[in-house]
Parts: structure tokens; C-alpha cells; sequence
């Protein structure tokens, strides 16, 4: 990400933009970037601050004034505008921090984890304000939060080690990694061993394990591509069991993340 | 150029905004005005001659010492609360924030040297003046002023704490102020002379008496380059 952004020279390669190298600095001004820490200039305003960063990033003179009102209103720093950037709260200062990113209108958004040290309220807000832009510009986020990749991200790129190990939408990504499913169910009026004999005999159903046995609870495997939430169902009516509890137990990306970066 | 301007003007901002500015001009004048006019012994009107001097020798010192503590934050600071990268990542260049901060300072010094053209307005009605003289006193002072802040531009931008960028800005500072004199003064031939055209103060003095000489000027503009060159480079390895 530094090194798309200009910050770091690269040692070999190349990024290229659009069929165009980063290294000529021609393209900093379609990019714009939020750092990890989110550095700020602490002692300025929020309006001062921004129509810097717009003056700096070739706004022509004339547009800063709007731009600048524009950003404040989009990033929801209103009440906030005419404070130093040292008296806003940590969210404050990340929603300054993505309205100084966007000031210019850049095409491409690089934000290096833009949700960190945010309480869940602020977090969300940010998401959602995220997406909004996801949805006319290019926005690159890196994140160690799985779930904020979920609710935000179109395609994602897992690294380890400098190596791209999985690329993909998330829904692909998990059914990669899932192949067969597995459900925790939970019996009543059934006896431990009979019920996994029969649960085990169905046609659909790879392995049964039992994972309480005071509470008659197992979790069965299926074979791969394969349902059998309607056998355990039918065989329940048969045998006059109480189905009372049937969940499908989701792979999580996290399951996906630990899969393909632990070896 | 232009983003070196506007990365000057928030600079010289930040300066005024932070008081920084009025302390050090308050400092200035006030160090400055009491060894010009009130020290008694040596001060101007000891020298029954309606000139300046006075005032060149002692804005020289105080010049030292407080240039290095306008260029210590400059990009010491940057470094350490990680603004740099969000500066640099803009569509500026190293070379640009680097002149930038350069104007910044030396506008700061201009402003405050600025100040004590009423000095010049009072002697004027004591005596007859070489204003020729004067004027190439100020010009002295803003080159030297300018030849420090590159060189505490150097000091700031290889370190990531204020206190080591003044510090090392002042003893870079000292050889150039009078190390390479007093070096000069203990040898002959050649040695002396190559530590005497090094030595600032004496390029310094030559101006200040009136005598504008290109080979001053060559002199101080190549502190300024080598300075800024240096920065720049030193804010390149990241």
C-alpha cells in the first residue's frame, strides 16, 4: 500500500494504475490515502486542515471552499468543523482522516485499517460510509477484522507471508473453503447410541460425532455436495424423536483465514 | 513550485498559530535591542558613529541559537507523529516539502528581522548614515539566516527528536560560526586559507561592512543548496 501510494520505492516491480506506473508521481493525485495510525496535524482546524490538503493536492483555488464544506458533510464532521483536530474524539479524527483522502476526488482509496480504535457505534458508521463510496470509487482496505471485510468488501485478497494465498468475492471464498456441511442438532426422547446408529446409517451422512450426550447433542457431517436437513428431519418423525435443535454451523472467513494461513 | 508555497504558508501559520512566533520575535528583539542600545559599554552609542554594527554582531549570535529552534520541529516532528508519510503520500515531492519549510523559516526570520528596521529609522536622525552599509548588513543577515536554516533542515531531517535536531543543528552551527576562524587563525598556507574561506563569519562580516562580493554570495548560496540537498536526500531513505 505505501509503495502504491509513493510513500516507499520499490526494490523491483511496478504498480501499475490504469496501465500507468506509479513511480513518475503523476498519479498521486488520483489516489488518495489514509495511513494506519492516521496521523494528523493536531494543532489545526478541521476546516483549516482540509483546504490545505485540497490546496496541496491541486484543487484549483476557487473549488477548495466547496470541497472542503462537501467533505465536512459527507464524513458527518459538522458540529466538529471549526475545532483543532487535537480536541476530536479518536472517531472524529478518523472520519478528518477519510474526508482529507477524499478531498481531491481521488479515483482510487487506499485505507490502511480505517476501523481500529473506533468504539462499535463509530466503527459501523465508518462502514457504512465506506461502502457508500465503494460504490462510485476503487477503494483498496486492509484490515486484520474479518467480519468488517465481510460487510464491506466486493473481493478479497488474503497474504501471507507476501503471498497472495486466496482472491475472491467472500462468498466464494467460503464455499472453497466449506465443501461439506455440517449440522449441530440437538434430540429429545431419543437414546444416545441408537440415535447415532441411525443418524450415522443415513444415506446423506459422512460422520456422526456426539458432542454432549447428556443433552443428546451431535454434530452431523454430510458427504460433500449433499443435504440431509430433510433425512434427519423424516427419521425424527419416523423414530417419534423431538427435533429441537438443527443448526448449520457456517464456515467463517476466519476458518478460510487460519485454512490458508496456518501450515 | 506551488505546492512548496502552500506547504510555506501553513507552516509560517503553524508558527503563529502555536505562539512559537511571538516568543521567538519577543526574544529576538528584546536580546537584540537591550546589546544594541542599553548594554553600555560597547553598545551604539559607544561607537560615535551612526551605523549598525552593534546590531549585526549581536542578531549574528542570537540568529544561532534561535534559528535551530525554529528548523528543530520542521521535520523532526513529521518523523515522529508519522505526518511525513501523509505529506509525502500528496502530490508534492521531497524537494518541494523541502523548500517549503526552508521559505517557511526564512519568511519567519524575514518577518522578525523586519522588526528592527526601526533601529535603522533612530539612527538615521542620530548621525549621517551609510545606508548602502546597512542594507547589505540586513542582506548578511538574511544569508547567514538562510545558510542556518539548511543546515538545521539537514539536522531535523536525520533525526526523529526535536531536542537532538537543535543540538546537532548548533554544533554543525559552531564550526561554520567561528570553529573554522579559530582553525584558520592557528595555520598557514593553504590549510588556513581553505578553513578561513570556510568560515562563516568572515564571509559574514565582509558583507555586513558593505562589501557585496559574488564570491560571498557563492559561498552562502552553496551552504543553502548543500543543506537542502542533504535533507532532501535524508527524507528519501524511508
Amino acid at each position: 500500500m505505501k509503495m502504491i501510494t509513493g510513500y516507499l520505492p520499490m526494490d523491483q516491480g511496478d504498480v501499475l494504475i490504469g496501465g500507468q506506473s506509479v513511480k513518475t508521481g503523476a498519479l498521486k493525485k488520483q489516489i488518495g490515502y489514509l495511513p494506519e495510525n492516521n496521523p494528523l496535524y493536531l494543532d489545526m482546524p478541521v476546516m483549516d486542515y482540509l483546504a490545505f490538503c485540497a490546496a496541496i493536492q491541486g484543487v484549483s483555488q476557487s473549488a477548495i471552499a466547496n470541497r472542503v464544506l462537501d467533505m465536512v458533510q459527507v464524513c458527518g464532521l459538522g458540529a466538529e468543523k471549526h475545532k483543532r483536530i487535537r480536541e476530536l474524539s479518536k472517531g472524529y479524527r478518523q472520519r478528518v482522516g477519510l474526508a482529507q483522502a477524499m478531498i481531491h476526488d481521488p479515483a482510487v482509496l487506499i485505507l490502511d485499517e480505517p476501523t481500529t480504535g473506533l468504539d462499535p457505534n463509530q466503527i459501523v458508521e465508518i462502514r457504512e460510509l465506506i461502502r457508500k463510496l465503494g460504490q462510485e470509487k476503487t477503494v483498496i482496505l486492509s484490515t486484520h477484522i474479518l467480519p468488517e471485510v465481510e460487510a464491506t468488501c466486493d473481493r478479497i485478497l488474503i497474504i501471507n507471508k507476501g503471498k497472495i494465498v486466496a482472491d475472491g468475492a467472500p462468498s466464494t471464498l467460503r464455499k472453497q473453503a466449506q465443501g461439506r456441511q455440517v449440522l449441530q442438532i440437538r434430540l429429545e426422547d431419543a437414546g444416545v447410541e441408537d440415535a447415532r446408529q441411525a443418524l450415522a446409517n443415513l444415506p446423506g451422512v459422512s460422520a456422526v460425532e456426539i458432542s454432549n450426550p447428556a443433552e443428546l447433542r451431535f454434530d452431523v457431517q454430510s458427504h460433500p455436495e449433499y443435504l440431509s436437513n430433510r433425512e434427519i428431519f423424516e427419521l425424527c418423525v419416523q423414530r417419534h424423536w423431538i427435533l429441537a435443535e438443527m443448526i448449520p454451523l457456517e464456515t467463517k472467513l476466519e476458518d478460510v483465514f487460519r485454512d490458508l494461513t496456518v501450515n | 513550485m506551488k505546492p512548496a508555497w502552500i506547504i510555506a504558508k501553513r507552516e509560517l501559520n503553524a508558527y503563529f498559530d502555536s505562539l512559537i512566533a511571538y516568543f521567538i520575535i519577543v526574544l529576538f528583539l528584546a536580546f537584540s535591542g537591550f546589546f544594541t542600545w542599553l548594554a553600555g559599554n560597547g553598545d551604539i552609542f559607544f561607537r560615535k558613529q551612526a551605523d549598525l554594527n552593534v546590531f549585526f554582531g549581536v542578531a549574528k549570535w542570537t540568529l544561532f541559537f534561535f534559528i535551530p529552534a525554529l528548523t528543530m520541529r520542521q521535520l523532526a516532528e513529521e518523523k515522529k507523529t508519522g505526518t511525513i508519510e501523509l505529506l509525502l503520500t500528496k502530490a508534492v515531492t521531497d524537494r518541494q516539502v523541502i523548500i517549503g519549510k526552508f521559505l517557511s523559516c526564512f519568511l519567519m526570520v524575514a518577518i522578525t528581522l523586519a522588526l528592527t528596521l526601526p533601529y535603522y529609522i533612530t539612527i538615521t536622525y542620530l548621525g549621517k548614515v551609510d545606508h548602502g552599509a546597512i542594507w547589505s548588513g540586513y542582506l548578511g543577515l538574511l544569508l547567514l539566516s538562510a545558510a542556518y536554516i539548511s543546515i538545521g533542515l539537514f539536522a531535523s531531517s536525520i533525526t526523529s527528536n526535536q531536542i537532538v535536531a537543535f543540538l546537532l543543528a548548533l554544533s554543525i552551527g559552531i564550526f561554520f560560526q567561528f570553529l573554522f576562524e579559530v582553525i584558520a587563525g592557528g595555520m598557514t598556507g593553504f590549510i588556513g586559507e581553505l578553513f578561513s574561506t570556510l568560515s562563516l563569519s568572515m564571509h559574514f562580516e565582509s558583507i555586513s561592512r558593505g562589501v557585496i562580493d559574488t564570491k560571498d554570495l557563492i559561498y552562502f548560496l552553496s551552504i543553502v543548496v548543500l543543506g537542502l540537498y542533504l535533507s532532501e536526500i535524508s527524507i528519501s531513505k524511508r
